[in-house]
């Protein structure tokens, strides 16, 4: 039986095409996979079908019956539902609250049934939580990431009610640490057994292989392929993916490497002290951090979420209060942050490239637009940004453009030393490679960089060495040879 | 932070600092002035009199504020009140009519900032600044440039020097029912569930744009409600009434507890940051200080009123 069929939908935006006659077909009882690079228009695909967005045209079915949503409210009475990658719970009010945000129980005059209310939250939470994991007076602004996930898990299947037959997860472990992750898709997994269909959106191939049972990948607003991910090579689901750029990447990947020569010959005991922690404390975390950053190195930092690894980088740079210890920095050029939060903190959306590209606390009392336009080309064309043009909002670019804007302003600052939070965060393969390259080739010209990542491939592959971040206490660095991502794992979760 | 800790600050009701507050700038007053004066009850009716209209406006303020939004207009909506039923009167209208003309006009003008708001996601800061000039204007227009004398026609019993004045009783169960809307009702969740995150309440199904149109024509009409209370005391239209009253408003609501940035606000918290404005102005004026001083003192409560908000505010996310 077909939950969820969408037939040749199509849809742009403006001259965009977004969406060029996409099919799909999610069954009951099945974890679905989406993949796709960033813009192949899984996340268009998804808004429409959540009704956020109208298909300019073709048709879809649930449960058989004619399915066209002109709002959230209407999918979630046919018994569709959502968990969007970013957290969307009123952080004022409590989870109760947000559970039922827009389904409350009330009676005559509107007025609240409190006790029908905690019903139904406990009932939807028992699905995502068992009992008593979460505490349902707690603000959910107050809560750790991982449960404010389950929180709009529960939130979604209270909403969809009895009814629901469709739950859409986007990116739903892009945040969440594995012990977390592997614990949502325990959870995702019995809701699957109880006749649910789960789409699942993700950039995670292993989350797929593991807990998917089926996937259809996009690319370029189209399906380039589907079947099961238990069966089907890693090497043919990232093929469709990527199609024929993978050759190129990979060569080019591949020429960085070589040219920036890295592995083994990591700068010695001569090259130029940049940065100095000595046993530095924040208020809650980190707890205790000493490390040695050198000219020409990158340092990886591991660390589970939770562990204090944004914290330790906002500590660094002074953006956090560091309660004891101390901070030494000797780079002539000073620091810059690359924000794992880019909508947040690291970006500007509403403004343009070329601003967000030039904001810096230097620079000239009088600014001339058009130096600033023709910077903003320049960064655009060097981390081949895809845009329309310098002059284009950053919000209205992919989520691998928008962090090679973030990118380029640091280049742009000439920082010497680099703190990069979760660079390839939501980003697709073939800009991650380009990123973690960026890296190793700015290293090479001598600048500091520790970096920070929950992908411990990308660590172990890029850095000369990694420290391990354990509940706030950093222990020393070891050569990056000498680390796999077993042993950063079990060190990390131990 | 222990759990007990975190449930402590919790449950810490948002409008305990203000009335810690009110009772320590009462305590001084009745400290400081001759022969304690300030603590009797002729004082203390005067000021819940002159409370009336400062508090009704606040009302429907917090529910503006709690969705995230601001309303200037409130002073000149007031002015226009008091002109329309002056003139409906004078025009040998029956107050009754009078009355429910005014409000309506009111409401109707709260409607109009509210599909600006809500439907063509205009900012509230800048459709009420329009709206303030043009409702001053009119006021202006509507009175020919003058005060409008009338026969008040029982009117101005609203807010007669007793205990029986039908408006602090009128004030204080509108105080209630606000207090119940925003509490107790699926509205008032959605209010503050549109304040919190916008977009997480449409998400929810939840018509924010509704929500928003809904809280400014109640915002205007218990403003229209608080504009016939000032007629009441002033006994004539004055166009030029009122000027300045939306910002004691403002302020009454952020010494109540209530971020501009949205999400949170009390209803008692409001009411006793209006009482505390109104303690210091009477007290001021009891005690012949000059108008300055009080201007000072309750821009220092203001501040004081945000910094220790911010620093709970701090200690309870650490």
């Amino acid at each position: 039986m077909n939950a969820l069929v969408v037939s040749a939908i199509e849809k742009s935006f403006g001259p965009v095409d977004v969406l060029r006659g996409v099919d799909l077909e999610v069954h009951g009882s099945e974890v679905h996979a989406v993949l796709g690079e960033n813009g192949a228009g899984k996340s268009t695909l998804m808004r429409i079908v959540l009704g956020l967005e109208h298909a300019d045209r073709g048709t879809m079915t649930v449960g058989g019956k004619p399915y066209a949503p002109r709002n959230p409210a209407d999918a979630r009475r046919a018994g569709v539902v959502m968990v969007p990658q970013e957290r969307t719970l009123c952080p004022h009010l409590d989870v109760i609250e947000n559970i039922v945000l827009g389904i409350e129980p009330s009676g005559p005059l509107g007025v609240l049934r409190e006790k029908d209310a905690v019903a139904v939250a406990t009932r939807a939470l028992a699905l995502v939580a068992g009992e008593g994991r979460i505490p349902i007076r707690a603000r959910a602004g107050a809560m750790s990431v991982a449960d404010q996930q389950l929180v709009e898990i529960a939130r979604a299947l209270a909403q969809g009610g009895e009814s629901a037959r469709v739950l859409v997860l986007d990116e739903p472990t892009a945040s969440l640490g594995k012990s977390d992750a592997d614990r949502l898709f325990e959870r995702v997994r019995a809701l699957k057994e109880s006749g649910l269909a789960v789409v699942l959106v993700t950039h995670f191939l292993g989350d797929v292989r593991d807990h998917a049972d089926r996937y259809t990948v996009l690319r370029d607003g189209k399906v380039q392929g589907s079947g099961d991910p238990k069966t089907a090579p890693p090497e043919q689901i990232v093929h469709e993916m990527l199609g024929r750029e993978l050759e190129s990447v990979r060569g080019e990947a591949d020429a960085a490497k070589g040219g920036a020569g890295y592995r083994g010959e990591a700068p010695g005991g001569g090259a130029e002290t940049l940065l100095e922690l000595r046993t530095v404390a924040g208020v809650a975390k980190p707890r205790a951090a000493s490390l040695t950053l050198k000219r020409g190195e990158i340092l990886g930092i591991a660390g589970l979420v939770g562990s204090g690894r944004t914290e330790l980088l906002r500590a660094i740079l002074g953006l956090d209060r560091v309660k004891s210890g101390e901070v030494v920095v000797t780079a002539p050029r000073g620091m810059g942050l690359l924000s794992e939060d880019r909508g947040g903190e690291g970006l500007m959306l509403g403004r343009s490239i070329a601003e967000n590209i030039a904001l810096s606390p230097r620079g000239p009392l009088f600014v001339n637009p058009s130096h600033t336009r023709a910077d903003g080309a320049r960064w655009i064309s060097e981390l081949s940004v895809r845009s329309s043009g310098p002059d284009q909002r950053v919000g209205d670019l992919s989520g691998g453009n928008q962090q090679k804007v973030q990118i380029a302003r640091l280049l742009r600052e000439d920082f010497d030393v680099l703190l990069v939070d979760e660079p390839t965060r939501g980003i697709d393969v073939a800009s991650k490679a380009q990123v973690l390259d960026l890296l190793r080739e700015l290293a090479g010209k001598g600048k500091g960089i520790i970096l920070v990542s929950s992908q411990l491939d990308e660590l172990v592959s890029t850095c000369d060495r990694i420290a391990v971040l354990r509940r706030g206490e950093l222990s020393a660095s070891r050569p990056a040879t000498e680390w796999d991502e077993e042993k950063l794992l079990l060190e990390a979760a131990s | 932070m222990s759990a007990l800790a975190s449930l402590r600050t919790m449950r810490r009701p948002a409008w305990l600092g203000p009335f810690v507050a009110l009772l320590v700038v009462y305590t001084i007053f009745a400290i400081i002035t001759p022969e304690h004066s300030f603590l009797r009850s002729q004082i203390f009716l005067t000021m819940a009199r002159q409370s009336v209209v400062l508090a009704i406006c606040a009302l429907g303020m917090t529910l503006v504020i709690v969705t995230g939004g601001i309303d200037l207009s409130t002073g000149s909506l007031v002015a226009l009140t008091t002109v329309v039923v002056a003139k409906m009167l004078k025009g040998g209208s029956s107050p009754v009519v009078a009355v429910a003309t005014a409000v309506a006009v009111a409401t109707a003008v709260g409607a109009f900032v509210g599909v600006c708001v809500g439907r063509f996601r205009l900012m509230p800061f800048v459709v009420t600044l329009g709206t303030m000039a043009v409702l001053r204007g009119s006021a202006i227009g509507l009175a020919s440039e003058q005060k409008i004398d009338c026969d008040p026609r029982g009117l101005d019993h609203l807010l007669e020097a007793s205990l029986s004045a039908p408006g602090i009783w009128i004030a204080l169960a509108l105080a209630a029912l606000v207090a119940i809307v925003l509490g107790y009702t699926r509205f008032g969740r959605h209010v503050f569930a549109v304040g919190s995150n916008e977009a997480a309440a449409r998400l929810c199904g939840i018509d924010a744009g509704r929500v928003k149109i809904l809280v400014y024509a109640i915002s205007s009409l218990l403003a229209g409600i608080a504009g016939v209370m000032e007629f009441s005391t002033l006994t004539v239209g004055d166009p030029t009434d009122s000027v300045g009253l939306e910002l004691d408003v403002i302020a009454a609501v952020v010494i109540g507890g209530a971020p501009l940035a949205g999400g949170e606000g009390s209803v008692l918290g409001s009411v006793f940051g209006a009482l505390l404005i109104i303690v210091i102005r009477t007290g001021a004026v009891h005690m012949g200080m000059p108008s300055w001083v009080q201007y000072i003192v309750t821009g220092v409560i203001i501040f004081v009123a945000v910094a220790v908000d911010s620093a709970r505010r701090r200690r309870t996310r650490s």
